[in-house]
């Protein structure tokens, strides 16, 4: 009787609303959006300062294209991981749904990874947040977006213990398709990052007249 | 139901009780956040208040020793910051919580835990950035924190890390309330409320809402750039290392003004229900003002430069951002236009809340004169930190959001507590709050344009600035004699307790379709809506034909109906029985424990990252446990 007027109160049993789109589905877009502004603020900090460090290491001397290609690749095929998951989570194939998160973690693991490498990396070329505007404004940007994918690697984690107990089953596979829109969403602001960062101010040059310290 | 779910270990039992403390500390009803809301609201009014009386006691006489210098820059600036963040944003938020399902005829909003986390935090939030009075370290960079003044060159003490923590904190709160109140206006309507037949004050909400999840995260980007400059050494606003100040001005304010807009729509809601109410016509021109409503809200992202014209952009940039700046005043006229036009012919009816609402227009249109002579470059330039620019944000925020506020306090009040606000008593509050706002405020706009130079502790005596100041003080005394009145009438209309019913101003919306104060499930049934202001045409079907010429709109079919044999059910009255209680979300204090855990990294931040490691676990605690929490227990 009442039950439909109250079904937007529960939780996972959705079944009603207004325009047929889940409720945790058009939150996790509207949260995305702000997602996008708390990036884009980052990005816009980036372009807003390139050309304007002082001192070296310059972009050109120490980003390694080859290398965060890879790594790039690996961030792409773990949302390609995702998107199976999701698939086999809501055709009800259990072990290959948890298979796939699974792949998700790992992928994302070889991701940070890679971060963590490049990171290390750079400081032992002369370049930290505190060197020079690169520095400043790459580390913090690419240190933002590694936080996002930590979070996003735990929560799959988490889905992929929980697809493998059975608590994530294809009636509820709502919860792991808002973590992926999550997750395709932190791959999309790599790709901007990547594109902004490496391929387009990788040819950043020290001034003329500016050796950097390290060659 | 779930076959399977993962549970998280309870240290504490679910609150089941809907009395006692913990009815309220595990509260996730809308109505009873709201009220949380709008209490801590008020305290911090009277703190900001304070603050701000502290401020004219100090200006009143030319070369005062009664507040020294330091102590002065840390009041405006927790004044500034307190009212903004700390007033306006909750009032408003108190408001969209009690109201938002009420008006569109849902029972809760879409996430109701996470709507108790928001105030959890905002509460937290407020305590933490507070907490730096008391440590003797308040932040004195202004509520605009510019940059290299907030940087660790000039202001290396704790103070705007408290400000920075704080306002990041309270970010998180106002982002996840956005959030909820999108989802649930686009999705939890009754049958047949179609978007345009919703109330205009829940049309401004979602815009609101959709400026706070797009901009919030722009100043939580700023602070986050402005504490690894203090604390770790990055440049972002340094110019020694090719950084700049300026970037800090227009990140601020990208977020800044969008902000302003945030602070005022909700008001402007509020008068778009009050003024029909009270003139007994329906708000003239309905799409218009809420279009406007939208374009002002899309403009508002186009013009943040006008904040920067003396800070050297260069003609091009100022001239885009002054004819920009000139252009949303037209939305805004649009709405003034249309609230005339709404009071036009009708049969009015001064109420304490219409007073409010009309004298709203009046001081909201003088505030949007003065920010439109600010949009001339060239007469900016003389305005520019002057009390002229300090007079025109009080005349919009005062006289516009405050007023607008009080209206609303006045006009819901009946339907939040079941009883009334005395009227006598109202409309003396209302009359000391005019009197003293622009006894404040417009001598500003002189002091302003003979120079009178902004966030000075004190001037010499020659500039002839005293009378002007005294004045100033002499209102700001009177505007808070009026909350002082406002207090009084609270506690006089308590203690007589003049009964209300459901529908004591014979209202339009749906909130006055249920009882004072509405069941915990607010309809006893759902509303099946026709019309725009459904609930006066159902009340005064003789008034359909003035105002529908064509058919109205059927229930749609195929929407949810209320009744267990699928036949579409009238309105109900508060009495209609016959169903049993609708359940509710249970309580859960899980969005409590995250927020002491959001508050602990808050500490943290402010003192050792130990105190971050310590807090993890119950930050971890707080989500896992709502994470594996059904939304109701099993029965």
């Amino acid at each position: 009787m009442t039950q439909a007027a109250v079904s937007n109160t529960h939780g996972s049993e959705e079944h009603h609303s207004s325009t047929g789109l889940d409720n945790r589905k058009l939150m996790m877009w509207a949260f995305l959006a702000s997602d996008v502004m708390f990036f884009g603020t980052f990005i816009a900090t980036y372009l807003v300062y390139r050309g304007k460090s002082l001192v070296g290491p310059y972009p050109s001397e120490v980003l390694d294209i080859p290398i965060t290609t890879v790594s790039t690749f690996v961030l792409l095929m773990s949302s390609l991981a995702m998107v199976l998951g999701l698939h086999f989570v809501k055709a009800g194939e259990k072990n290959k749904g948890t298979f796939w998160i699974g792949a998700v973690v790992i992928l994302g693991l070889v991701f940070l990874g890679f971060q963590v490498y490049e990171f290390n990396h750079f400081a032992h070329l002369g370049l930290t947040p505190r060197t020079n505007m690169f520095g400043t404004t790459f580390f913090i940007l690419t240190g933002i977006h590694g936080a996002h994918v930590t979070i996003g690697v735990l929560w799959m984690a988490f889905l992929a213990y929980g697809n493998h107990v059975g608590s994530l089953r294809k009636d509820n596979a709502i919860d792991l398709e808002m973590a992926g829109l999550y997750w395709h969403f932190v791959d999309i602001v790599w790709i901007v990052i990547f594109t902004v960062i490496y391929l387009i101010s990788a040819n950043d040059t020290p001034p003329p007249g500016m050796e950097s310290i390290l060659h | 139901m779930t076959t399977k779910s993962l549970t998280f270990p309870r240290v504490f039992p679910r609150p089941k009780s809907p009395t006692g403390i913990w009815s309220w500390i595990g509260t996730v009803d809308h109505k009873r956040i709201g009220t949380m809301y709008g209490i801590t609201s008020f305290i911090w009014f009277i703190v900001g208040g304070i603050e701000a009386l502290l401020i004219r006691a100090q200006l009143t006489g030319a070369e005062s020793t009664l507040i020294g210098p330091e102590t002065y820059n840390q009041l405006f600036t927790m004044h500034g910051t307190t009212m903004i963040f700390l007033v306006i944003m909750p009032l408003s938020a108190a408001f969209f919580n009690w109201l938002i399902p009420l008006q569109i005829g849902a029972r809760d909003v879409a996430f109701p835990r996470l709507n108790a986390m928001s105030f959890w935090i905002f509460l937290s939030g407020s305590l933490l950035l507070n907490a730096s009075w008391v440590t003797g370290n308040a932040p004195n960079g202004g509520w605009f924190g510019y940059a290299p003044n907030s940087g660790a060159t000039f202001n290396p003490g704790m103070g705007m890390t408290y400000w920075i923590v704080g306002l990041n904190i309270l970010g998180v709160a106002s982002i996840a309330a956005g959030l909820n109140f999108i989802v649930t206006i686009i999705n939890m309507r009754a049958p047949g409320m179609t978007m345009f037949k919703l109330p205009v004050f829940t049309w401004m909400t979602l815009i609101t809402s959709v400026l706070i999840v797009l901009a919030m995260p722009i100043l939580a980007v700023a602070g986050i750039q402005l504490q690894t400059d203090r604390l770790y050494g990055t440049h972002f606003f340094d110019s020694l290392a090719g950084g700049d100040p300026v970037m800090w001005q227009h990140i601020f304010w990208l977020f800044g003004h969008p902000e302003v807009y945030i602070l005022i729509l909700p008001a402007m809601g509020i008068v778009s229900e009050v003024l029909p109410t009270f003139a007994r016509k329906p708000l003239f021109g309905y799409p218009f003002v809420i279009f406007a409503g939208a374009v002002i809200a899309f403009m508002g992202w186009f013009v943040w430069s006008h904040h920067m014209f003396t800070v050297g952009l260069g003609p091009a940039a100022n001239t885009a951002f002054s004819v920009s700046t000139m252009l949303i005043a037209v939305p805004t006229g649009v709405k003034i236009f249309n609230w005339l036009g709404t009071l036009w012919g009708g049969n009015i009816r001064f109420t304490t809340a219409m007073l409010f609402s009309v004298s709203f227009i009046a001081m909201f249109t003088i505030g949007g004169l003065s920010g439109v002579i600010h949009a001339s470059p060239p007469t900016d330039a003389q305005q520019q930190d002057t009390y002229f620019v300090v007079a025109h944000f009080h005349y919009v925020l005062v006289g516009g959001a405050l007023l607008g506020i009080f209206s609303g306090i006045y006009f819901w009040w009946p339907k939040f507590t079941g009883w009334f606000l005395n009227e006598k008593l109202g409309k003396l509050n209302w009359f000391l709050m005019i009197v003293g706002m622009n006894l404040q405020f417009g001598p500003m706009h002189w002091l302003g344009m003979d120079g009178m130079p902004r966030r000075i502790y004190t001037y010499a005596e020659n500039m002839g600035w005293e009378g002007s100041n005294l004045a100033a003080t002499i209102g700001g005394f009177i505007l808070a004699l009026g909350v002082l009145v406002f207090i009084i009438n609270f506690f006089v209309s308590r203690a007589q307790r003049v009964e209300a019913p459901g529908d004591p101003w014979d209202g339009r919306t749906l909130e006055w379709a249920t009882s004072s104060p509405p069941p915990p499930w607010d309809f006893d049934e759902i509303p099946q809506v026709e019309y725009r202001d459904d609930f006066w045409f159902k009340k005064h079907p003789e008034t359909i034909a003035e105002y529908y010429h064509n058919d109205h709109d059927e229930v749609p079919s195929g929407a949810q109906l209320d009744d267990e044999e699928g036949t579409p059910v009238v309105t109900g009255r508060a009495d209609d029985h016959g169903h049993s209680t609708p359940h509710l979300p249970d309580m859960s204090y899980y969005p409590l424990i995250l927020s002491l855990g959001t508050a602990i990294f808050g500490i943290g931040f402010l003192t050792h990252w130990g105190v971050i490691v310590a807090g993890a676990p119950i930050f971890i605690w707080g989500l896992l446990g709502w994470s594996m929490e059904p939304v109701n227990d099993p029965e």
